[in-house]
């Protein structure tokens, strides 16, 4: 079954193709949806031409998956970005795997201010370091924790006691 | 004319003098137990249905607790309502140890008693881990009877709790208790 989307995501899969070649790993058009998988080496330009040349004006969210025990899987992370575009009403997943050797990936914050938060979250959950990011600290746990808390090999029940407050000062100081 | 009871517990009045006698134990302790400022610690929808309780359908006022104070150097009790997760913990601390003496904390609601359903890397699996609680709440949410049961209780135990001695006979007090130790 096609929606509204379907002949737009034809288009934008057809140029993607065109112009990175081989860097689009795959694509993965399940349930309608639109999900591109792109090499970690050209990640940044495909955000780029999105948001500047293709009218991806949101980025939604950024998440992160831990691929370990999956029956089938690239690398053992993966870089979510959820894109949509407000003119043209479309949306695309854009997905990288990252491997566990190398965590590092380029930052998108320089595309999209969402993208400041997101990173962090993801960077404290499954610890990618984000290259570039002007304050990759943790976002939602305390800044004493210790590990990445959504990896499969952190403990189910780990909990860990922090004593301190802590304040906001660095985030407000951030250049704008 | 003999000695009168007031209905309070304690108070007696002699005659129609308008005179009230009584010890001073009782009449802290009433003042206390009748005046419980709330701080609302509301993280969660356990808070929502504490504002059910202070509203006039349930009217918490009638226990004399309907001054919510969201200052803790205002309040006497603290009413945890919601998830405490190990972030907010310390938080939780110091904004405990901020409330003047005497000080009573409820427990409202599974997740602040226990963690509730949640028992993961984030969640404090119960608040007296952290400070001491004099009443636990059940309940996801707990029905806004089940808080006023809480502050009934609260204030029971307030009724038969000893007034701290002032100045220098509470000091001799905690000095004895100390060389005992």
């Amino acid at each position: 079954m096609a929606t509204r989307e379907t002949p737009k995501h034809d288009a934008l899969v057809a140029e993607l193709k065109n112009r990175f070649g081989a860097k689009i790993l795959d694509v993965d058009r399940s349930f309608d949806d639109c999900t591109v998988i792109v090499d970690k080496a050209s990640i940044h330009d495909v955000l780029a031409f999105l948001k500047n040349e293709r009218r991806f004006n949101l980025l939604l969210d950024i998440a992160g998956v831990d691929c370990m025990n999956l029956p089938k899987f690239r690398e053992r992370f993966e870089v979510v970005y959820m894109l949509y575009s407000i003119p043209d009403v479309v949306r695309v997943r854009i997905e990288v795997p990252v491997s566990e050797l190398d965590l590092d990936i380029p930052t998108a914050t320089d595309l999209w201010k969402s993208a400041n938060w997101g990173e962090r979250e993801a960077f404290e959950m499954f610890g990618f370091n984000f290259v570039g990011h002007p304050c990759l600290k943790r976002l939602l746990t305390h800044h004493e924790f210790v590990g990445h808390p959504l990896r499969k090999d952190y403990p189910l029940m780990g909990g860990q006691w922090c004593a301190t407050t802590s304040d906001m000062t660095e985030e407000l100081n951030e250049p704008r | 004319m003999g000695v009168k009871d007031t209905g309070f517990v304690g108070f007696e009045t002699k005659n129609e003098t308008g005179l009230i006698t009584t010890r001073l134990d009782e009449i802290v302790r009433w003042g206390r137990k009748n005046s419980l400022w709330p701080l609302p610690f509301g993280t969660a929808c356990c808070a929502i249905e504490f504002m059910g309780v202070v509203s006039s359908k349930f009217d918490i006022s009638r226990f004399g607790a309907e001054l919510v104070r969201f200052s803790p150097r205002q309040s006497d009790m603290i009413l945890v309502a919601g998830t405490i997760n190990y972030k907010l913990a310390p938080v939780l601390k110091k904004i405990y140890d901020q409330i003047a003496e005497p000080k009573y904390v409820i427990s409202m609601g599974a997740c602040a008693c226990s963690g509730g359903f949640y028992d993961n890397y984030a969640t404090v699996q119960g608040i007296d881990q952290i400070i001491p609680v004099d009443v636990f709440i059940p309940g996801c949410p707990p029905r806004p009877e089940a808080i006023l049961h809480a502050v009934m209780k609260l204030q029971e135990r307030i009724d038969k709790e000893p007034v701290p001695k002032r100045g220098v006979h509470r000091r001799h007090e905690v000095v004895e208790k100390l060389r005992d130790t």
